[in-house]
């Protein structure tokens, strides 16, 4: 028993093994449930699979269970990041483990109702459980929110070399108060349409009413929920990327106000969609390019404190171009969240600035499929960049060095870069060929898309395969991690 | 390993540029279904859409048992052209349209009463041939159904033998009938149910040109040279009411110019095949994967 209760402890109660729990989730989700779809299903896989698993896929509750499935892995990626916060930012040893164990039960009911009720039939008390896990992870929420309150004068900062106000409070955490503030609120965007329509059976995806011009409050409540939650989790993402980079300093000062104000005015023009259609894009706009600012600001940080250590480990005072670029990549797991956020520019905030300016002029002209398409794409871009920042950190949590630290960290950037700018150009397919001649580039983008994605799987499979061995070892590093903690700087600084 | 990596990544991006033939002409077969026939669709209740509200249709109506075909959409062309109903104007066939209400809304369009676009000559997926003086369907493609027309083209189409598009309910009805179904044959699919994405039908090659539509009433239970077809007929007995081509439908609703289609194509997965999925385009649109059928409200010889 002491051999289970031991491998127990680290998995549920140390915050190295809780994110290793929740990893290992998504990864077998996104697994699992990707054979259901793509080329998966053009291969006819998806047909073994449902029949030898005897899935239940009714037609009319295909967007339920897409719903489902989407919630599940964006509570698994929120779960993730509660970890992350929690023992990254200074709180009570009893708030830590009461948010933890709280957002961890919430998680794994979500999983646990929400995914068989949508794809083995209905059963109403696996709604129920799934209903539960997610209002608990709401509960979490505001626990967390209630440790992270700010201006608490034990936490008055002292060294003035972070972002602080007047009287010493910690600006960094205001941000991540502020983000999980408009979170929590956010969420409720979501939970009320979905109790309504859900309470009725009717589930809708906001990507097929974008045309409708006559939209209800309620589906204006769904479509600004949707918009927001990916852009809060990103920002949560930088933010917690940031306190693992140790970002402080000048740019830090002004990065936090920004980050503060940016995910409020975000947050504001998703929730007055509700009733301001007409100008809640460009309050978005406003808002995004303020957070987007911040984590800019963050890149330029990080770049150059990695060239700076890359030219420090090399003996060299002060590199030429090339010395600093090999520096600036030399670690690819602290090199790589950052990049992804400069790739993000290009795979998803470009893009969607250039279909807003554009929209009337050519994206309306064409059929609403191909409208749909790009904006699907567009917000799973979106989520599984987000997704592969958070698992280069994870990367450097769980010990990966020497040349397993530089192969996994350069295929999940290649990689899933490869992935992304390949569904990019998919999506965009039409402003490049005509309908009619599209399939060889189509063949190309998916054949891109496809390699990214399982080289992606795999190097994550492989992690997850060295952590389960390692379990096995009576002395593996699960030892020395369950009482690991991430918060101190010690980590960021060596 | 390095070198090994970048070689299997070159083969595999090689391997996907080869040449491709678009105009590769289609298998011919005879599908025995006769496009000018009409099917009856009795006025009364029908459960509608994904979560089958209960709906009423208060008159009989008729719709054609096909998509409209290239061979039919040349004669009517001909005879057009000839009546003067429509010309031709910098490669394109235009018609008169009598205008719309307009009013005002989000990302609405204005079509006031002019000349609009009917079909695109010069595109080179059209499947008619114009010499100068008439229009013919290219060789092959004469019982597939008329695509890269527009929903002017359309509409023009119908009103000259005094019928009409659809509308989205009358065309829903008519897929599935009164019992709630997914689908017009039911509530499940196979890929020889109908003509979609990666469906593997004898018109397909996913490797070149991809998925081309399948002849009208293609899916009607019989067997074309070893590919085993099922019998997808709808409840009234319509061919093509899920795959090949999307259907433009007649509505004109308020505050938008778009126009719906229904029936998902040839080009998407079976999920846009469910009878509620909608498609919907500005109505100079033209595609390849967009055609029609009519309705009318009387038997009419």
């Amino acid at each position: 028993m002491t051999w289970i209760g031991n491998r127990f402890k680290f998995l549920f109660r140390s915050t190295k093994g809780l994110i290793l729990v929740a990893i290992a989730f998504a990864a077998l989700i996104s697994a699992f449930f990707g054979l259901l779809s793509g080329p998966m299903a053009d291969y006819g896989i998806k047909d073994v699979v449902v029949k030898a698993l005897n899935i239940d896929l009714q037609p009319a509750e295909r967007e339920g269970r897409l719903i489902a499935l989407y919630h599940t892995l964006a509570m698994v990626m929120i779960a993730v990041e509660v970890y992350m916060i929690t023992d990254l930012l200074k709180m009570k040893e009893n708030q830590r483990l009461s948010i933890n164990s709280t957002v961890t039960i919430g998680y794994l009911m979500v999983i646990f109702g929400g995914l068989p009720f949508a794809y083995w039939g209905h059963n109403w008390v696996l709604h129920g459980i799934y209903i539960a896990g997610l209002s608990i992870i709401f509960f979490a929420g505001c626990l967390l929110l209630v440790a992270l309150w700010p201006w608490q004068k034990d936490l008055k900062l002292k060294d003035k070399e972070y972002a602080h106000t007047r009287r010493g409070f910690d600006l960094e955490r205001v941000a991540f108060f502020m983000v999980a503030l408009v979170t929590l609120i956010s969420a409720i965007f979501g939970a009320v349409p979905g109790s309504f329509f859900g309470n009725g059976f009717e589930s809708f995806l906001a990507e097929n009413v974008v045309r409708e011009p006559h939209k209800t409050a309620l589906d204006l409540s769904v479509i600004g929920h949707l918009h927001i939650m990916l852009a809060l989790i990103a920002i949560m993402c930088a933010l917690i990327i940031g306190r693992w980079m140790d970002f402080k300093g000048i740019l830090h000062k002004i990065a936090m106000p920004l980050y503060i104000f940016g995910s409020f005015v975000l947050s504001m023009g998703t929730w007055l969609v509700v009733k301001f259609e007409n100008i809640a894009h460009a309050i978005i706009y406003g808002g995004s390019t303020i957070a987007m600012l911040g984590a800019l600001l963050l890149v330029i940080f990080s770049w150059k404190k990695l060239i700076r250590e890359g030219l420090e480990v090399k003996g060299i005072r002060k590199g030429n171009f090339f010395q600093e670029i090999a520096a600036l990549m030399r670690d690819p797991i602290k090199f790589g969240p950052t990049w992804q956020m400069v790739f993000m520019n290009f795979t998803v905030s470009g893009i969607g600035i250039f279909t807003a300016v554009k929209l009337d002029e050519v994206f309306r002209q064409w059929q609403f499929m191909d409208e749909r398409s790009l904006l699907t794409g567009h917000w799973h871009i979106l989520a599984t960049l987000t997704a592969t920042i958070l698992l280069l950190y994870y990367a450097d949590l769980a010990g990966l060095k020497g040349k397993a630290r530089k192969w996994f960290g350069w295929l999940v950037i290649i990689f899933s870069d490869v992935a992304f700018g390949a569904v990019t150009i998919y999506e965009m397919k039409r402003l490049i060929v005509a309908e009619g001649a599209q399939q060889p580039l189509v063949n190309r983008a998916v054949l891109a898309g496809d390699i990214g994605v399982i080289t992606l799987l795999v190097a994550l499979a492989a992690l997850m395969v060295w952590r389960l061995i390692d379990l096995f070892k009576k002395k593996g590093r699960w030892t020395v991690e369950t009482d690991h903690r991430l918060d101190k700087k010690e980590e960021v600084k060596k | 390993m390095k070198k090994l990596i970048i070689f299997l990544a070159i083969g595999l991006l090689l391997s996907a540029c080869q040449p491709v033939d678009f105009q590769e002409k289609p298998p011919v077969f005879n599908t025995g279904i006769d496009p000018n026939a009409w099917a009856t669709v009795p006025a009364g209740e029908f459960l509608q859409g994904q979560f089958n509200k209960e709906m009423t249709i208060d008159h009989d109506y008729e719709m054609m048992v096909t998509p409209v075909t290239v061979a039919q959409y040349a004669d009517y062309l001909n005879e057009a052209l000839t009546a003067g109903t429509i010309k031709i104007v910098d490669d394109q066939v235009v018609g008169y349209y009598e205008g719309e209400p307009f009013q005002a809304g989000r990302h609405e369009e204005e079509f006031p009463a002019g000349d609009y676009l009917h079909i695109p000559l010069a595109d080179e997926f059209l499947r008619l041939n114009y010499d100068g003086a008439r229009f013919t369907a290219k060789d092959g493609w004469e019982d597939h159904p008329m695509t890269v027309v527009s929903w002017f083209g359309a509409n023009a189409y119908c009103e000259s033998y005094d019928w009409r598009l659809p509308t989205e309910l009358e065309w829903e009805k008519a897929a599935r009938g009164t019992d709630g179904r997914a689908f017009p044959w039911g509530n499940d699919t196979a890929r020889n149910n109908a003509n979609f994405y990666f469906s593997r039908d004898p018109f397909e090659n996913m490797k070149t040109f991809g998925s081309r539509t399948t002849p009208v009433g293609f899916y009607n239970g019989k067997v074309y040279d070893g590919y085993q077809t099922l019998n997808s007929v709808s409840p009234y007995g319509l061919y093509d009411m899920a795959g090949n081509v999307w259907q433009w439908t007649g509505d004109d609703y308020d505050s938008q110019h778009y126009r719906y289609m229904r029936g998902g194509s040839k080009d998407v997965y079976e999920l846009n095949l469910r009878v509620w999925a909608r498609n919907n385009a500005t109505p100079t649109f033209a595609s390849p994967g967009v055609g029609f059928r009519c309705a009318r409200d009387n038997k009419q010889e």
